[in-house]
């Protein structure tokens, strides 16, 4: 068993990150990261990063050449994105359902004119992507899409409604998930097309979130006619479409989040020897230290048990049942983290900005975010239901079909 | 970077579970929770045959020396099955302060006899004012010739009653800060004037004890290693028995969570499986993820002490102490719940791991004294051993 890197990837690590330190805009501060707020300035700064990772070769790690890609290994892949997640998480942020999910999907199930059209323009920055999987219906009960795509000469028609649709108001495509067989019910019949968001019928209408920000859209479609060579797959293969991805994936953005997450921490440690209480910076008190000691702990449980699940995934090929923790492991401890750090502020944790507030109001941000890590990308009782039923093997309870 | 087991690694998993199934079953554990000495020596005789003893002591002194991720692996089985007795105080603590502190000839006197399993010892660390805090040695043995005498009392002394030999750090002189005046000593548990009280414990699968020293005549050849600097290879060899720790309770996790998951498959109410109603299904599931995050601070921290550097392999015991104890706890405390009112009583297993997973927290310093020590690591404030 080895923790550490070889010496080649060692070295790879120190080139990256000294071409990052380069590469980031002039006074970057990874305490003090863009939110959402611009979303337009978001989208633009993303596809300028993008675009300067691809041109030094660093976009696309592992995957193949003839799409853009480097052509290197998963593990280099992984040491880009903890440098990413290290210091420029928001630059990355925008770009994780174009990188973490568009783009296994077509290089793993696309055709070879899918591949050659979209990864390249992925991998350059200029196509960002959205995903369009839930509905009004269809949250937890993920499978019970009701957007349909019917079959019209060279075109499908589509109409429907999509919900919580990240990045909609400014995405290039989208993967949209419908159901191509109007017969059919839950996680059969449902297909997945690759969605020009320039179409006509498209009317994505932004939704702000408790933050104060409109990260995520209700997305209609009316009448949308959409290229039938839009379908990737098969219709009907969907849903186990959709699971393949995800598996491989959610490895990586454990990866990427626990270095963002070790950031956080440094950046809390700091917001504490610079807060005050009772005339005594705060990092002396015991209780403070000892849930900053916490939150680090609990991040490190993420660090190592997702590297520990990559390794293997690499060694075996497939996804372990480890991965399904993945999540349980970032967003709960994340809450814990970004609360204790408004509490140990004192009446400070009211505060979001001006000369008054502590590190900008960015643990307000943070705190208030948080909430929604529970929720998005599989709530914490779907994590649950699913490490419990498919991991475990509990039986399904009997109200369920 | 590759952090999966190798082939050895697994037979050691596989052969350990396979003996300890046999030979440790919950009915012998059940048993010697109730006895007085907790222990058999038919069992340590097997063991022996199985060359546990001799695993991590280097082949210089007589062992296999082999590292500390396959002890891990070895001490997670133990685990697994709450495994009682004095494996734990002789080779986990007094080998390992042992290695870390001796001379040659020291090392060679007992590493060999404990390797072949004809020596048990135990570690007398505790003193009545320290608390949590291990460095908080106050007992002061006084000079007489050649010899010191030594009075005090040693508390929560795992294992005493059927130890051989004692080591034990006591401070030599009072220079003001303790930790430059101390001292290990290695000595007969049967000395004049040592003696030796049980303390009733809800664990009873590690006894405890409370050691009294009355005026306690030690021959200077007694102190391990070098006079006046004990401190550092005591928290290098403590830091290590902490791993061994973390390694139980990761083995007594996955065995909690795994005797948990199976009655919810097999206890019906209201005419199914009760692992089929959310409530109980969640606890499985939160057991699962606490003992599976716990693996892998374990690894990492075993990796760590051999391979990782100082302040990392520091970081990494304590962080693992820390969170395996605690998950170990909640792993634990979930499974009687999931068992309802059959998991609250003695006949059934499950209160052996609640035990147990109290005993790792309190043991070789608490999460809270971990968590500080993480702090000080971070903020540079503490030194790494």
């Amino acid at each position: 068993m080895d923790f550490k890197l070889s010496p080649e990837e060692e070295v790879f690590r120190q080139e990256f990150r000294e071409w990052l330190k380069e590469a980031l805009p002039r006074n970057w501060d990874p305490y003090n990261q863009p939110t959402f707020r611009d979303h337009l300035k978001i989208r633009d700064s993303y596809r300028a990063f993008q675009r300067k990772l691809f041109n030094a070769g660093y976009a696309g790690i592992n995957y193949d050449t003839a799409y853009g890609g480097q052509g290197r290994t998963l593990m280099e892949s992984v040491i880009i994105s903890q440098e990413l997640g290290r210091m420029c998480i928001s630059l990355v942020i925008p770009g994780v359902i174009t990188h973490g999910m568009a783009l296994p999907l077509i290089y793993f199930c696309g055709t070879e004119a899918q591949k050659k059209k979209f990864i390249p323009k992925i991998l350059d920055g200029s196509h960002l992507w959205c995903q369009g999987f839930s509905e009004p219906d269809a949250g937890s009960d993920v499978a019970n899409v009701s957007t349909m795509a019917i079959r019209d000469g060279d075109s499908y028609i589509v109409n429907g409604q999509k919900v919580w649709t990240s990045m909609a108001h400014f995405a290039d495509y989208c993967l949209l998930v419908v159901r191509t067989d109007p017969e059919s019910r839950k996680h059969k019949g449902l297909s997945y097309l690759l969605v020009d968001m320039s179409l006509a019928g498209i009317n994505p209408r932004p939704m702000t979130q408790i933050t104060g920000e409109a990260e995520f859209n209700e997305v209609f479609f009316d009448d949308v006619r959409v290229p039938v060579g839009s379908l990737i797959g098969q219709e009907g293969q969907g849903w186990q479409m959709a699971i393949t991805t995800l598996m491989f994936e959610r490895a990586m953005g454990d990866v990427v989040i626990s270095a963002a997450y070790e950031t956080n921490v440094a950046k809390l440690l700091q917001m504490a020897a610079q807060t005050k209480n009772a005339g005594q910076p705060i990092v002396e008190d015991p209780l403070v230290r000892q849930q900053i000691a916490q939150s680090y702990i609990e991040i490190m449980a993420l660090k190592y048990h997702g590297l520990r699940n990559f390794s293997s995934h690499i060694k075996t090929g497939i996804p372990g049942p480890e991965g399904s923790i993945g999540k349980l492991l970032w967003s709960e401890p994340n809450q814990r983290l970004t609360e204790s750090a408004i509490d140990m502020q004192g009446p400070a944790a009211q505060v979001t900005g001006g000369p008054w507030s502590i590190q900008n109001g960015s643990w307000q941000y943070a705190f208030l975010r948080s909430k929604g890590n529970t929720i998005e990308a599989g709530t914490s009782e779907i994590q649950r239901n699913i490490i419990g039923e498919r991991v475990l093997g509990l039986p399904k309870d009997a109200s369920r079909t | 970077m590759d952090i999966t087991l190798s082939k050895t690694q697994e037979n050691i998993i596989k052969e350990t579970r396979r003996f300890l199934k046999k030979e440790c079953p919950p009915e012998y554990v059940q048993e010697m929770f109730r006895d007085d000495l907790g222990f058999t020596d038919e069992l340590w005789v097997k063991m022996k045959r199985m060359d546990w003893m001799a695993m991590r002591i280097p082949e210089v002194y007589g062992g296999i020396g082999m590292g500390q991720l396959d002890m891990s692996l070895l001490l997670e089985e133990m685990g697994r099955v709450v495994m009682p007795g004095p494996f734990f105080s002789t080779i986990v603590l007094a080998a390992e302060v042992i290695l870390a502190a001796g001379t040659e000839i020291q090392k060679k006197q007992y590493l060999k006899k404990i390797a072949d399993g004809q020596l048990k010892a135990t570690l007398a660390l505790h003193e009545p004012e320290g608390g949590a805090d291990l460095s908080y040695i106050r007992m002061l043995a006084e000079p007489d010739g050649d010899d010191f005498i030594v009075s005090g009392t040693k508390l929560y002394v795992p294992d005493a009653h059927l130890a051989d030999i004692l080591v034990m750090p006591v401070l030599t002189r009072t220079s003001g800060n303790p930790t430059h005046d101390l001292s290990l000593f290695i000595m007969d548990r049967h000395e004049t004037g040592i003696s030796i009280t049980s303390l009733p414990t809800m664990d009873g699968t590690r006894k405890l004890s409370a050691i009294n020293f009355d005026r306690v005549r030690l021959p200077q050849e007694t102190i391990l290693g070098k006079q006046h600097h004990g401190y550092a290879p005591l928290m290098q060899a403590l830091q290590r028995a902490q791993v061994g720790l973390v390694a139980e309770s990761v083995g007594g996790a996955q065995q909690a969570m795994e005797i948990a998951t199976e009655y919810a498959k097999v206890r019906i109410q209201y005419d199914q499986p009760i692992g089929a109603f959310q409530a109980v299904k969640h606890m499985c599931a939160q057991m699962y993820t606490d003992s599976e995050s716990a693996r892998s601070m374990l690894y990492w921290a075993s990796w760590a002490q051999d391979y990782g550097e100082k302040t990392e392999a520091a970081i990494a015991a304590s962080a693992a102490k820390s969170y395996c104890t605690e998950a170990f706890t909640n792993v634990a405390s979930k499974g009687i719940q999931v068992l309802g009112g059959t998991g609250f009583t003695m006949d059934n297993a499950m209160h052996l791991y609640l035990k147990r997973a109290k005993a790792n927290q309190a043991a070789l310093g608490t999460p809270r004294y971990h968590r500080e020590r993480v702090m000080q690591l971070l903020t540079a404030d503490g030194e790494a051993s």
